[in-house]
């Protein structure tokens, strides 16, 4: 048996493509569409989704589980666990389209929009977003043949194995409307076929599109797991998901920051700056340094702010940006942006190592007059060294 | 009574090439050659050759090289030529035996059952002479998290102390009596030079090296020679040292012979007697009086510097690691069993501590299992031989390593194993004048620039072959190394697949 995207690293190749309307406007799903399927060729059929956010407008304080089951039994252990932890507003089958004939084997696919049992949640040290966050890591790893491919609040992961064109008209995602829209169509190296490893990956509001193969993969794994993370689908875009949600909603750096921190400067270019900017940089450098990230990568990052698309240090993969209006528009190649919007301007291919953010307008005034000073989450997970010596051998110190 | 010991090499002389100069006579101060008027040729006392090799390189005419002694064994693996010859030895004296560098004995080396990685297609290799290719790296302790003012671009409170390698090497300890001070020169100008750090030893700072105080790093051991608060505020980090690899649970012993006018200055000790260190530090019994002392250290150095905590790898490394870390160091330094010294009882350097390899990958693992191997800095040594083992060393963790005997080598140290004697025939562990006289500091620090500019250089492409253009990627990155020829229970304390896995 082949093994399963988790069980074995698998590197890919990909093709990325983001739009999104900064004033909040919704569209829907057939221009993501299109800019995805003009790079056919980035892509091997082996893995196509998309992520949209503001699709759910009646349920927006919900947490929206996007749920892949293999198996009847599955749906009924994870139903019982999201009963018994969570408070179900509704539940239903994502509606697909199966006359797509080239979607093979589809698992059952669900939809939840959950809050926290507030008494469960209140036994937990917690707060809601880490709780919901367990309990997306508890069915995927504990519940075999369950898989969680989104769990944000007014968002959802579109997904599965095929080509992203395919994957789109197999879930209707015209059918949807919104203002931010990601998608991925992947050139894995090995087959999985497991509806779960296709991208985007999604955790809490985070979605990541990422299009490369990060070489510091196992240093940002050992890192993000001193602080409870669990990397069990051993992919380059669930570590970096994890990276973001670390810095930006544990470590509480704005997006940009996060990315920044990923990206860092260079030794040189930091030796040339000011001395008090060279500090800066440089304790940055030190205490996150096993939060840089090595080798090609170009991602799009999709969260209820907006986009942020950021490129490996040496620019080793391709990402261009162009805006219309209101409209960005971020795809790996030119082409793709030039099908839906011919008048794009502004068209550039994106630094490497340089964040390019772009945020809803409302957003962006409400962080301009925020504090800019990061207000880290307490944690009560491991890492604290004020503790007692402790030791777990017999002959501890 | 007659003496059983038998010669351990066979100097071989080239008749026809042996034009009777005299050089190896004078190269040699362990007496082995003369040239013989009478004779009209040049012998030699084969019984007290070490091999150090020296006369082998000044010969002008290339006429000498050294050979084992001929004699065979009686054929058994069990009592062998070396068991039976400590036997006569210590039936001679009653003594304990000394030796001295790194174990020597067959034990597995892990480094050489770990290959690297490199990419192909599905990501590119990164070609250091066209890309920037970084291997600078801070050692010290850090915050989980950093309180940052994004628009100000300021910090508050500032990180801990840190100390800048701009090559992930340094020298390991080695002290001024066991080693020469142009040794010790030799290694604070390239350690100047590099852009990384020499370590003192336990004898203390010479006041001709506090120039290179920048570049120190100063020890405590237990005997505390030279201590004082000038010597812990004259380097750049403190190092307690608990234990050295070649010897885990012994002390040290510095032969009054070897204490002279300088030595003696630097150790703050009365010439001539012998520097003894204890076993323990005696003030330290527990791990709580660690941490008192790397306290009272910081105090004295006004939280100004990082200190380091230098233990062997024993059985028990990680968890002892851990409290280490808990006790308050910055950084944590583990020297595997392979380790050189100056002297140390052959049965407790051949036989004592466990590799490096294994050692480094429990503590990371621990560290890691423990949520704190990011809030502190680890160093790695006992045995690297070449940059590939450094490449190996940081991806199983490590910050950064130590050499020692790696850099001996470079100066012209040929492992001939009789530091102990003080004779040394390269100037480099002995005081006799006459002999440190032939180690040239300049030379010698450029032999050692030229050799870390080399593994630099090496390290990049290698860790560019991966696609890794910082060497904060490679640290703990383990997916690079794949096991060959290691059975499933050392795969698995070595964190790493086999290859083809």
């Amino acid at each position: 048996m082949v093994p399963r995207e988790g069980d074995v690293r698998i590197p890919s190749g990909c093709a990325i493509s983001g739009i999104m309307d900064r004033s909040g406007t919704r569209h829907d799903g057939t221009d993501i569409l299109k800019s995805i399927a003009l790079m056919h060729d980035r892509s091997n059929g082996l893995g196509g989704g998309f992520a949209a956010y503001g699709i759910y407008p009646d349920y927006h304080d919900f947490y929206a589980f996007h749920v892949f089951y293999d198996t009847r039994e599955a749906r009924s252990e994870t139903e019982s666990f999201l009963n018994d932890c969570f408070l179900c507003e509704k539940q239903e089958r994502i509606p697909t389209d199966e006359t797509v004939r080239s979607i093979k084997n589809p698992p059952r696919i669900w939809r939840y929009f959950l809050q926290p049992n507030p008494h469960k949640l209140a036994a937990t040290e917690y707060d809601e977003a880490e709780f919901t966050m367990k309990a997306v890591f508890y069915i995927n790893s504990q519940i075999k043949g369950a898989f969680v491919a989104s769990s944000g609040k007014d968002m959802g992961a579109f997904k599965g194995v095929g080509y992203p064109e395919d994957i789109g008209e197999f879930y209707r995602i015209q059918d949807y409307k919104a203002w931010l829209w990601t998608a991925h169509g992947r050139f894995p190296t090995n087959t999985p076929g497991w509806w779960g490893g296709a991208h985007p990956f999604t955790l809490l509001n985070w979605s990541i599109v990422h299009n490369g193969e990060i070489s510091s993969y196992d240093t940002n794994r050992r890192y993000v797991e001193q602080f409870g993370y669990e990397c069990t689908l051993q992919t380059d875009t669930e570590v970096i998901t994890y990276l973001f949600d670390l810095l930006a909603r544990r470590h509480g750096f704005s997006q940009e920051m996060a990315a920044h921190i990923m990206t860092a400067p260079s030794w040189d270019d930091i030796d040339r700056m000011d001395p008090q900017q060279s500090a800066y940089e440089t304790a940055l450098r030190v205490v996150y340094s096993s939060a840089l990230v090595n080798g090609p990568f170009s991602i799009i990052l999709g969260s209820e702010e907006g986009m942020l698309a950021l490129n490996d240090r040496l620019k080793l993969r391709a990402l261009m940006a162009a805006e219309k209006g209101s409209m960005v528009y971020l795809a790996s190649e030119q082409a793709a942006i030039s099908v839906v919007c011919p008048d794009a301007e502004n068209m550039r291919s994106l630094d490497g190592g340089v964040p390019f953010v772009v945020q809803l307008d409302e957003v962006a005034e409400r962080k301009a007059k925020e504090s800019p000073v990061n207000e880290p989450v307490p944690s009560k997970l491991k890492g604290s060294r004020t503790t007692a010596p402790v030791s777990t051998d017999r002959r501890g110190v | 009574m007659l003496d059983y010991v038998l010669p351990r090499y066979r100097v071989l002389r080239d008749k026809d090439e042996c034009i009777q100069c005299g050089v190896c006579e004078r190269s040699c101060s362990n007496g082995v050659h003369h040239v013989d008027t009478d004779l009209g040729r040049v012998t030699a006392d084969h019984s007290k050759c070490v091999n150090c090799q020296r006369c082998v390189v000044m010969c002008p005419t290339q006429a000498i090289a050294i050979s084992k002694w001929p004699q065979v064994g009686n054929g058994t693996n069990n009592w062998t030529l070396e068991n039976m010859q400590d036997i006569a030895k210590q039936a001679q004296t009653g003594a304990v035996l000394l030796a001295s560098m790194g174990n020597p004995k067959p034990y597995p080396i892990y480094w050489d059952h770990l290959l690297l990685n490199a990419s192909q297609v599905t990501n590119p290799s990164i070609d250091p002479l066209r890309e920037p290719m970084e291997t600078r790296v801070f050692l010290g302790s850090r915050p989980n998290v950093l309180k940052v003012n994004e628009r100000e671009h300021t910090i508050s409170p500032k990180i801990p102390p840190q100390i800048k390698l701009d090559v992930p090497v340094m020298f390991g300890a080695m002290s001024f009596g066991a080693i020469s001070l142009n040794a010790q020169k030799s290694l604070a100008m390239a350690a100047e030079e590099l852009g990384t750090y020499f370590n003192t030893g336990e004898g203390g700072l010479h006041k001709d090296l506090e120039r290179y105080g920048k570049n120190c790093i100063v020890q405590v051991a237990s005997g505390r020679f030279g201590v004082d608060p000038h010597y812990l505020n004259a380097g750049a980090a403190i190092e307690i040292k608990i234990g050295q690899g070649a010897k885990p649970g012994i002390g040290g012993h510095l032969p009054g012979t070897k204490v002279n006018e300088e030595v003696s200055r630097t150790r703050m000790i009365p010439e001539g007697t012998d520097a003894i260190s204890p076993a323990p530090h005696h003030d330290i019994y527990s791990i709580e009086d660690l941490r008192q002392l790397i306290f009272s250290i910081k105090e004295a150095t006004r939280y100004t510097k990082p200190v380091a905590v230098k233990i062997a790898a024993v059985h028990n490394v990680a968890a002892i690691a851990s409290g280490i870390a808990r006790a308050g160091a910055d950084i944590i330094v583990v020297d595997g069993f392979r380790g050189g010294t100056g002297a140390a009882p052959k049965r407790t350097r051949d036989n004592v501590g466990i590799p490096i390899e294994l050692a480094l990958a429990a503590v990371d693992a621990r560290l890691h299992d423990e949520g704190i191997r990011s809030m502190v800095s680890v160093v790695a040594s006992g045995s690297i031989r070449s940059s590939a083992d450094i490449v190996r060393a940081i991806a199983l963790g490590a910050d950064a390593v130590y050499i020692g005997s790696a850099a001996l080598i470079a100066l012209g140290c040929h492992q001939c194993q009789d530091c102990g004697s003080g004779k040394c025939n390269w100037g480099i562990a002995t005081q006799k004048p006459d002999l440190t006289r032939r180690l040239n500091p300049e030379i010698g620090a450029q032999r050692v620039v030229n050799l870390i500019r080399g593994w630099n250089r090496e390290i990049q492409e290698m860790i560019g072959g991966m696609g890794i253009n910082a060497i904060d990627s490679l640290r703990g990155n383990r997916l690079m190394l794949r096991g060959v020829g290691l059975n499933e229970k050392e795969l698995e304390i070595l964190g790493v697949k086999y290859a083809g896995e």
